[in-house]
């Protein structure tokens, strides 16, 4: 198994040669995406635990000519559960979450979640209808899997890296990002 | 001259404001709302499974430059605080919420009072812009609330009770 930040890393670096946008889950996985690769198309979630599988499937259902893939994590997506059948439902044009599984809930103590015993997010997000699903766990599987579509399960390590804080104002992250996401003529 | 009844009235607002991407889970009351936004093809309709959810996805679509509006009943307005506080009033988001307002006068079912009456002071305390529209006010006070949401970077509330569905 990989470092989450090592993942992250590499998700980062394959979203921005594919020209993806990226919706970064809420604390260390948005903190660590923040010092690994920070770049403008990056959306850093700093609140809403859970929603950005939703977050991300609303951004691509919006603009089905650009690539969104969303970092969750474990412990938010089992918030949103339903949120896997919606995206099965929907058939966006080029949506990927990735669920990045240590199960734990990595930035309140690590405390586990149901994956870490019997849950098993890629039978449940299988289960839910979405017809693309990989796990993968080494870092050539993930490199190749960041390529696809659907729901991809990493699993990582647990434990964060000592980053900071991020150090923009949720104004800058929306500004900075809108000028990447939104289209640039508006729509209406 | 032919009336307007209530689903085409809040309908012609949202026409008006441009709303073009829709989140929904359903009530009663909005079941022939729903049926025009889902057969209209300049609106993108998404049922969700869980307001909050819809919270989440109408913001996404916002960062993809849509205009977006949440259909639901009062009872989600509870499933979606924190949402609403977290993600629209931190990144100030805009965001148009169409809400069926349950529980009060000639509301059948006991389980839809408690909701009901905290709804409007919810709405307060997270500082949300609230409009109860009569049916003569109803389409100019959809299209003014996605203005003022957009404008102020808000969600926008419009509470259309039980007595508002029965005015045609």
């Amino acid at each position: 198994m990989m470092k989450r930040i090592d993942a992250i890393a590499i998700i980062a670096e394959e979203a921005e040669s594919q020209d993806a946008l990226l919706v970064g889950n809420i604390g260390f996985p948005s903190r660590e995406l923040c010092v690994v690769h920070d770049c403008t198309s990056n959306f850093y979630m700093l609140g809403s635990m859970g929603l950005a599988s939703s977050i991300g499937l609303g951004l691509a259902l919006a603009r089905p000519d650009k690539r969104v893939i969303t970092l969750h994590g474990d412990g938010a997506v089992l918030m949103n559960l339903g949120s896997l059948a919606t995206i099965a439902d929907q058939h966006a044009e080029d949506y990927l979450l990735i669920i990045l599984d240590n199960g734990c809930y990595g930035s309140t103590g690590c405390q586990p979640t149901c994956t870490s015993r019997k849950a098993d997010l890629a039978r449940i997000a299988a289960g839910a209808g979405v017809s693309e699903v990989a796990t993968v766990s080494k870092p050539e599987e993930l490199r190749l899997a960041v390529r696809g579509k659907g729901v991809l399960v990493v699993k990582v390590e647990k434990g964060n890296e000592k980053v900071p804080v991020i150090d923009l104002s949720p104004e800058e992250i929306i500004e900075r990002f809108m000028a990447r996401s939104a289209p640039p003529s508006p729509s209406s | 001259m032919k009336e307007i009844n209530p689903t085409e009235a809040v309908y012609g607002g949202m026409k008006r404001a441009g709303i073009d991407f829709v989140a929904s889970v359903p009530c009663v009351n909005l079941q022939e709302l729903l049926c025009l936004v889902e057969s209209d093809p300049e609106m993108m309709h998404v049922p969700v499974t869980r307001e909050e959810e819809g919270v989440g996805i109408c913001a996404g679509a916002y960062l993809g430059g849509r205009r977006p509006a949440l259909l639901m009943q009062n009872s989600g307005l509870g499933n979606s605080v924190n949402a609403l506080a977290s993600l629209n009033g931190l990144y100030s988001i805009p965001l148009l919420m169409i809400i069926s307002h349950r529980g009060g006068k000639g509301e059948p079912i006991v389980g839809q009072i408690p909701m009901g009456k905290s709804t409007p002071k919810l709405l307060d305390v997270l500082e949300i812009p609230r409009f109860a529209p009569t049916l003569a006010e109803a389409e100019k006070s959809v299209a003014q609330a996605w203005d003022l949401a957009q404008a102020d970077g808000t969600p926008t509330a419009i509470l259309l009770d039980i007595e508002f569905w029965r005015s045609d």
